[in-house]
Parts: C-alpha cells; sequence; structure tokens
C-alpha cells in the first residue's frame, strides 16, 4: 500500500506546507477581503452586511478621486524608469576600468529600504538646507518647499521613488544587452546603422520581452506605492498626495473603517489586475513555448 | 556588444568616458552623500546651517553612539534580525520542496498552482491586510515578531516557489532519469540529487528574499505596535516623526538600516543581480 502510493504521496508531502500557507494567508485572505468589502464593520463588532453600499459612498468621496489622480499620477510618471534605466544601462555597459565597481554603486538605491529612500528625499527636499535648496540657491534662486505644496507633493514624491525603480529597470536592461545578438548587431554596422537608428531598429526589438516586464512591474509598483507616502507626508498636505493604497489604510486602521477600507483595497485590485492579467498571460504563454 | 565598445587603444576616450560616468554617478547618489554627510555633523552645524561647509566639529561618532543610546534602536535592530533570519530559512526550504515538485512532476492543476503562485506576488498588500491582521490576532501572535515572520514566509514563498521552479525545470534531465532507474524514492532523490545542484540558486533567493523581509515597511507597521518588536524600518519611520528636527541623529539612523542589505549586496552581488534578473525575467 505504502509502496504503491509512494509515486504521488512524497511529492504531495513535499509541496502541501508551501501550498496551505500560502492558500491561507495569501489567497484566502484575498478573496475573504472582497467579502469584508460588503460589509460595515469596525473591526471587533458583529459585520452588518450592507450590499454594495461602501462602494457606492466611495464614488461619492471627493478623497477617493483624489487618490484615484494620484494614482494615475505615478503611474504615468513612473513610465520614466525604464527609458531611463535603458539609458544608465547602455551608459555603464563598456569594458573600462572600475567599471564594474560603478555598476553596482549605480544599483545600490535599488537594495536600500524604502523608508531609507523616504528619510533620504525628505532630507533632500528640506526647505533652506537641503540638497535641492542648495542647487536653486546655486542659481540664486528659492527652492519651493515641495512637501508642503498640495499641488507638487505627489510629484515630488514620485521623483524619489524613481530612484530605486529606474535602478531595477537598469539591472533588467543591463542583463538584456548581454543577450543582444552579436550577428544582427555586426550586420546592422554593416549596413550603416549607428547611434540612434541602431537603438531602434536593430537594439530595442530584441530587447522587446525585457522591455515588457519592465514596464508591467514598474506599473505593478506604480500602483503599490505605499511605504514613501506614508514616511514623507502621511498623505498630506490634507490628503493632497494619498493614494489608494495609503487610503485604504488609513481608512481602516485610523479611521475603524474595515468594509470601506476594503472597498478601497477592491478597487486598487481591480486596477491591477489588468496588469498582473497581461503579466501572467504572457509568461504563461512563454511557459507553453518551452 | 551594443553601444561600440570604446577601443583599447584609445586611452584618452577611455579616460574622458570614465569620467563622465563618474560624474553621473556622483549625481545620482548625491542623495546619499548628502544623508551621509549630515550624519558626521552635530545638531549645532545644523541648526546654525552649516550642512555644507567644513563642520565645526566632527560628529560622526556621537551620532551613531547615540542613535542607539537614544532611541530604541538596539531592540528594532534585534526584531529585524530575529525575523529575517528564520523567514529566509524557511522560504528556501519551503519553495525547495514545491519547486522541486512543480517542475518535475506531472499532475493536473499544476499549471494552475504555478500561476497562483506568481499572481499573489503582485497582489497589493493592502487587500490582504485586513484578513492577515485578524488572522494574527487569532493566532494570538499580532504584535510579535512571528506575525511578521508566518506572514513573509508565506508571502515569499511565492516568489521563491516559481523562482526554484524554474531552476531545478533547466536541471539535466537524465540526472532524474537516472536516479529514478536506479530505484531512488522521491525523498532520496531530494536529498542527493536535487539539493547538491540548487546552492547557487539558493544563494541568489538568500540574498533577495533577506533584502525583501528587512526592507520591508508595510507588514511592519500594519503587524506591530510595540517599539520592543517593531523592525527597523517602521522603528525608522516613528524615529522621523519623534526626531524630525534633529537630522543629523535622524541621518545616521538611516545610514545603519540601510547598511544590512547594502553590505549583502555587495558581497554578493553576483548573486542579487542572476537572482533578481531570473526571478522577473523567466517568470
Amino acid at each position: 500500500m505504502w509502496k504503491r502510493n509512494r509515486s504521488w504521496l512524497w511529492p504531495t508531502i513535499f509541496i502541501l506546507p508551501a501550498v496551505i500557507l500560502f492558500g491561507v494567508v495569501i489567497v484566502w485572505s484575498s478573496l475573504q477581503s472582497l467579502w469584508i468589502s460588503l460589509h460595515q464593520w469596525d473591526g471587533l463588532g458583529p459585520k452588518v452586511w450592507v450590499g454594495i453600499d461602501n462602494y457606492r459612498e466611495l464614488f461619492r468621496d471627493p478623497q477617493f478621486f483624489t487618490a484615484l489622480k494620484n494614482n494615475v499620477i505615478w503611474l504615468v510618471m513612473f513610465m520614466l524608469a525604464p527609458p531611463l534605466g535603458l539609458a544608465i544601462a547602455l551608459l555603464v555597459n563598456q569594458k573600462i576600468a572600475g567599471m564594474r565597481f560603478a555598476k553596482s554603486l549605480f544599483f545600490t538605491p535599488l537594495v536600500l529600504a524604502s523608508v531609507a529612500v523616504g528619510v533620504v528625499f525628505t532630507w533632500v527636499y528640506t526647505p533652506r538646507f537641503g540638497l535641492l535648496a542648495l542647487a536653486y540657491s546655486a542659481f540664486g534662486a528659492e527652492a519651493p518647499a515641495l512637501l508642503s505644496d498640495p499641488d507638487l507633493v505627489t510629484f515630488a514624491i514620485v521623483g524619489a521613488a524613481l530612484w530605486p525603480q529606474i535602478a531595477f529597470c537598469m539591472i533588467l536592461y543591463l542583463a538584456g544587452l548581454n543577450n543582444l545578438s552579436e550577428e544582427l548587431i555586426g550586420a546592422g554596422r554593416v549596413d550603416g546603422a549607428k547611434g540612434w537608428d541602431m537603438l531602434r531598429h536593430v537594439v530595442l526589438p530584441q530587447l522587446k520581452e525585457v522591455t515588457f516586464i519592465a514596464i508591467a512591474i514598474t506599473a505593478i509598483g506604480a500602483l503599490r506605492s505605499f511605504d514613501m507616502i506614508s514616511v514623507m507626508t502621511q498623505g498630506g498636505p490634507f490628503g493632497s498626495s494619498s493614494v489608494l493604497a495609503y487610503e485604504m489604510y488609513e481608512q481602516s486602521i485610523f479611521s475603524y473603517r474595515f468594509g470601506y477600507g476594503a472597498a478601497i483595497a477592491a478597487v486598487l485590485f481591480v486596477i491591477m489586475l489588468v496588469f498582473i492579467g497581461w503579466y501572467l498571460s504572457r509568461i504563461m504563454r512563454a511557459e507553453d513555448l518551452r | 556588444m551594443y553601444p561600440r565598445p570604446i577601443p583599447e587603444t584609445a586611452k584618452g576616450a577611455r579616460f574622458t568616458y570614465g569620467a563622465f560616468v563618474w560624474v553621473i554617478l556622483l549625481l545620482w547618489l548625491a542623495p546619499l552623500f548628502a544623508i551621509f554627510l549630515t550624519s558626521a555633523r552635530t545638531a549645532e552645524d545644523i541648526a546654525a546651517g552649516n550642512l555644507w561647509g567644513i563642520p565645526t566639529e566632527i560628529g560622526l561618532v556621537d551620532n551613531y553612539i547615540g542613535v542607539f543610546q537614544l532611541t530604541p534602536m538596539t531592540s528594532y535592530y534585534w526584531n529585524s534580525i530575529l525575523m529575517t533570519v528564520p523567514s529566509v530559512i524557511l522560504v528556501l526550504a519551503l519553495s525547495t520542496l514545491a519547486g522541486f515538485v512543480l517542475s518535475k512532476y506531472r499532475f493536473p492543476g499544476n499549471m494552475l498552482l504555478f500561476g497562483i503562485f506568481i499572481g499573489g506576488n503582485f497582489l497589493p498588500a493592502q487587500i490582504m491586510m485586513i484578513p492577515v491582521r485578524n488572522l494574527m490576532v487569532n493566532l494570538g501572535v499580532y504584535d510579535t515578531v512571528w506575525a511578521l515572520v508566518i506572514f513573509h514566509v508565506a508571502f515569499q514563498t511565492g516568489f521563491a516557489t516559481l523562482f526554484m521552479r524554474n531552476f531545478i525545470a533547466a536541471l539535466p534531465r537524465e540526472l532524474f532519469e537516472a536516479a529514478r532507474a536506479e530505484g531512488c524514492s522521491p525523498m532520496q532523490i531530494l536529498v542527493h540529487v536535487v539539493f547538491p545542484l540548487v546552492r547557487p540558486a539558493l544563494a541568489a533567493l538568500a540574498i533577495l528574499t533577506f533584502t525583501f523581509i528587512w526592507n520591508d515597511y508595510f507588514w511592519a507597521v500594519v503587524l506591530t505596535i510595540s517599539d520592543s518588536v517593531k523592525p527597523v524600518t517602521a522603528g525608522l519611520a516613528s524615529l522621523r516623526g519623534q526626531y524630525y528636527s534633529a537630522w543629523n541623529l535622524l541621518s545616521a539612523a538611516t545610514v545603519i538600516v540601510a547598511i544590512p542589505p547594502v553590505v549583502l549586496f555587495f558581497f554578493m552581488q553576483r548573486h542579487f543581480v542572476s537572482g533578481l534578473t531570473m526571478g522577473a525575467v523567466k517568470g
């Protein structure tokens, strides 16, 4: 009996811990959240079924639209990361003494905790004293107080968040540049292509896969943003730098509106699903071809 | 190679190019230099606005010792270690087992499981926040390091499993066939064939998961509230609220928080980069 079943018994035992843990903590929790979003709940007392009332309220809440608008700003501005990452990758893709060391220094922002990046950039943006103020005063101008200006604050935070994101895209592109086909490049050179033409017609088509991954992961990263906002402004001033992820946290933890918070998370999830689905379908298709 | 390599012979061109790269790098890392310089200044210098000139007094040692004496940084640090090390070990163990099964056994639902593991990685943390928080409360581990360990092991196992699956799938098929022909049980295959071969992947995975878990902030603030439990990231954020004008101390604390992943990265850079690209590029 034992022997006969051995062929599936061991594999099942091997995979079970991972499946149970991931299934309960990640998958089940996410589904449960959707259920909670249909209730009014303070986190302690009984849940009261309210149907889609939370969602209805959401679409009348101006703060929700501020957060949504900021999510869009994040998404659009984050799209600078792939081209800038590619630019740095091209810059350092040379075999010159010291280049390896320079490369690893370029990576550094990526391994910093985002809280640390948040603190560093808060210091950079500090009026009068910060690095930015210094740069402005070099031209005899005065730096704007970025983090306390409702119109500029989101742009300032995204600027800070781009720092590690660019480094990430740069790593992807460096790996991609390593796998370029020498023959195609050589053929391109024979045909007289160079510089911009070579990049557009010979190199970029070969980097298509990397570009897809860079864009997908950057988009998901933009929508996920929470840490920097929490550390730099806590959504302020007056909620002007909030995004859905932060709004959800604030409604749940500070206002004890768990159902409402879950509804915000659900909306964020639906938006992200577009990118997650896109990414997954590409990965799975590549998997089928293998 | 693209861009066209700068020829070995053109000394001048190589030098100019190198200098150009370092200028860009200097600008790129300027925020980091700024925070490092600030961490070496005294509070008086900062109050007097002497931020970029020559420090009147070097406060470097005082500031760094100050962080540990004036703030609960020692406790934050210890908590981070206590949370990260067991999490990494457990993630490696679980993902090797699951990755082995997913790559070497055919069963219905294999691809679905694989898809769920990948997809789970990209879920927004907020969507599971409330239920995970409740789960930890119900398990009686809320506001302990264990809550963080349980969550991080579960979450990172998703990414780590697909990573190990891809790695093991790429190992030569003949090895497994030979082992099976010899009558090896799955357990023996795992111990004698898989383990010795996956070491490089485990190294890459270990450093990646270490960095992810050490740097996590969201779950640190959601699952802990006491200073005696908070890891460094949540600790740094609360210091930022408390010492918002003591930039010399805050900068030193930031540097202290950043050190472990940065040092690890510089020592095991090859693994880190290969892990990151393999994790992202192949799945």
